[in-house]
């Protein structure tokens, strides 16, 4: 099964510890002291971040630190301005209908 | 010179839904019977290529709009509307869905409630638009299917600019 960026947003604990991580790398236990769910919980959803490559686990002496992948964040972005796009087109159309209709009754 | 139109787009992720606000350079009637009236949606609604067409238009609380978004290939892709508050010239709320020729709603799809709020803003109209989603990954679902449309809408777009440049190139 494939994963991809919006399934790491999908959840609200997900994007909870995106946020978190944002900011500054976090070892797992610093993570999941800021949630009330179980530990096992917490790792889940890390590791669910960790396959759609949304947070990188990196080695600093003895402890794991997880850090944010920004450049994945980005697609969410792009996939925003696709929708956005969307719209724009739909309101320049009834833009253009409008002046239409104003040049019609005078 | 086009006059410069205020259009915000912004997502909550926290609460799912999109927010879209957009002035339009017309009286608000003129604006509401815009979005409310079939012969006016079909000529706006469906981003190009593209186009819509009204099967059937009830515009009452607890009435629909059938139509559906043909593609150039001619396509049809059905949708509706279910009209659940009306405040005349104010607002209005709609559910919506994909679904078959006569209505009846796809399953599979998640569905949407907009919420529509028209304003005066002196001599334009400012319309404030908010998209309800179950959830983000119901959000995504519409979106992928947009994808499509959108790149398709790029493309013509561009050939509407190059028939534009070449139009102006033969003048010179």
């Amino acid at each position: 099964m494939r994963r991809d960026v919006f399934q790491a947003i999908s959840d609200p604990t997900r994007r909870a510890i995106i946020s978190l991580i944002a900011l500054q790398a976090m070892t797992p236990n610093t993570i999941a002291e800021h949630f009330e769910t179980t530990r096992q919980a917490v790792s889940k959803h890390l590791r669910i971040l960790q396959e759609c490559e949304l947070i990188r686990a990196g080695q600093q002496g003895r402890e794991i630190y997880y850090q944010l992948e920004i450049d994945r964040m980005k697609e969410i972005d792009q996939w925003l301005e696709q929708f956005r796009q969307i719209w724009e087109t739909k309101f320049s159309q009834l833009d253009n209908l409008l002046l239409t209709i104003k040049n019609e009754k005078k | 010179m086009k006059t410069v139109l205020l259009f915000e787009f912004t997502v909550d992720k926290g609460s799912n839904t999109v927010n879209v606000r957009r002035e339009f350079a017309a009286n608000l009637n003129l604006v509401w019977d815009a979005w409310t009236t079939p012969e006016l949606l079909d000529q706006w609604w469906a981003p190009k290529p593209y186009r819509t067409e009204t099967k059937s238009m009830d515009f009452r609380e607890g009435g629909s709009w059938l139509y559906a978004m043909i593609s150039p290939a001619n396509e049809k892709h059905w949708c509706k509307n279910d009209y659940h508050k009306i405040d005349g010239h104010k607002s209005f709320t709609a559910l919506d869905a994909f679904c078959d020729e006569n209505g009846v709603a796809n399953q599979d799809m998640p569905r949407t409630v907009w919420t529509n709020v028209f304003s005066a803003t002196g001599d334009k109209t400012l319309v404030t638009i908010t998209a309800k989603y179950d959830s983000l990954a119901d959000l995504e679902k519409i979106i992928e299917m947009g994808f499509k449309e959108g790149f398709t809408m790029a493309l013509g777009n561009l050939d509407e600019l190059l028939l534009t440049l070449s139009n102006n190139q033969d003048e010179e």
